[in-house]
């Protein structure tokens, strides 16, 4: 067992055990904060997958932007009653057998498929993913017009959010 | 050395997990919270399959940063429906909400 495997496997049982305490955990607000610790979770895998970039991203927007803007919703949205009754609906034993039978199939697939344990490739020492990501974004013959569809997606979601959350007198409705 | 295998199971987990709250949870930002593991689920597959299959082509992490953009807009936007319907109905259980049931 290697250092990295280790790494690995202390890493995927800290974001695993966190998001299981985000769909479970009775207090809105502590989900909250075990949902940013599963997400730093998620950003020691993009570490460990050469993917710096990304690490840093998940960092500042998933974290620093997301996290915080669903912790303001919480607290904008409080209802105490909520903290204190039931968390779930009636149905849930069978969104858990969806999960676990998902699951299962998933894993079923996994085993069956003959390449799964490939072993890494190594990076040539020459390569340099940044820099292939910054040029593949804004390239014509690659990524351009994905990268300004999602920026228009985000400049439309920024006004509609502003729109929708905006109080309106009573007479509009 | 981490085989691929592993990045794929911890990744199934994670989506399964998700899919739990998103079905089961009653308030409407968990069940935000269990999407969002569940688009983390996804870019954890997306960058593992770049690095171990092609690692000479970005499209691996070119389409995780799209979905990162995605994932932000549909919180800003779902949080801002939910504090909009907040103010209406005093309430955010999703089983609650029936606006648009007939």
């Amino acid at each position: 067992m290697t250092t990295v495997q280790i790494i690995f496997i202390v890493a995927a049982a800290v974001t695993l055990g966190a998001a299981i305490m985000v769909v479970t955990t009775r207090k809105l607000l502590h989900a909250a904060v075990w949902l940013i610790l599963s997400l730093l979770g998620v950003a020691v895998f993009y570490v460990l997958l050469n993917a710096g970039f990304l690490a840093v991203a998940q960092l500042v927007i998933y974290i620093g932007a997301i996290a915080i803007l669903m912790i303001f919703a919480i607290m904008l949205t409080r209802h105490l009653a909520l903290d204190i009754g039931p968390q779930v609906h009636r149905g849930w034993p069978w969104a858990l057998l969806i999960a676990i039978l998902l699951f299962g199939g998933l894993i079923w697939l996994l085993s069956s498929w003959s390449d799964v344990s490939t072993e890494l490739p190594v990076m040539s020492s020459r390569a340099d993913p940044l820099t292939d990501l910054g040029v593949a974004l804004v390239s014509p013959n690659a990524y351009v017009i994905p990268f300004e569809l999602a920026s228009i997606l985000l400049l439309a979601a920024l006004i509609g959010a502003i729109y929708v959350a905006w109080p309106k007198k009573e007479k509009e409705g | 050395m981490i085989p691929l295998s592993w990045f794929l199971v911890f990744a199934a987990a994670l989506f399964c997990i998700g899919l739990y709250g998103v079905l089961a949870r009653k308030n409407a930002i968990a069940i935000l919270m269990g999407i969002e593991l569940m688009l983390n689920a996804v870019n954890v597959n997306l960058v593992a399959f770049w690095r171990y299959r092609a690692p000479e082509m970005i499209a691996g992490q070119a389409w995780a940063v799209m979905v990162f953009a995605v994932a932000a807009a549909e919180v800003a936007v779902g949080l801002a429906l939910f504090i909009s319907i907040y103010r209406q109905r005093k309430t955010i259980a999703a089983d609650e909400i029936n606006l648009m049931k007939w």
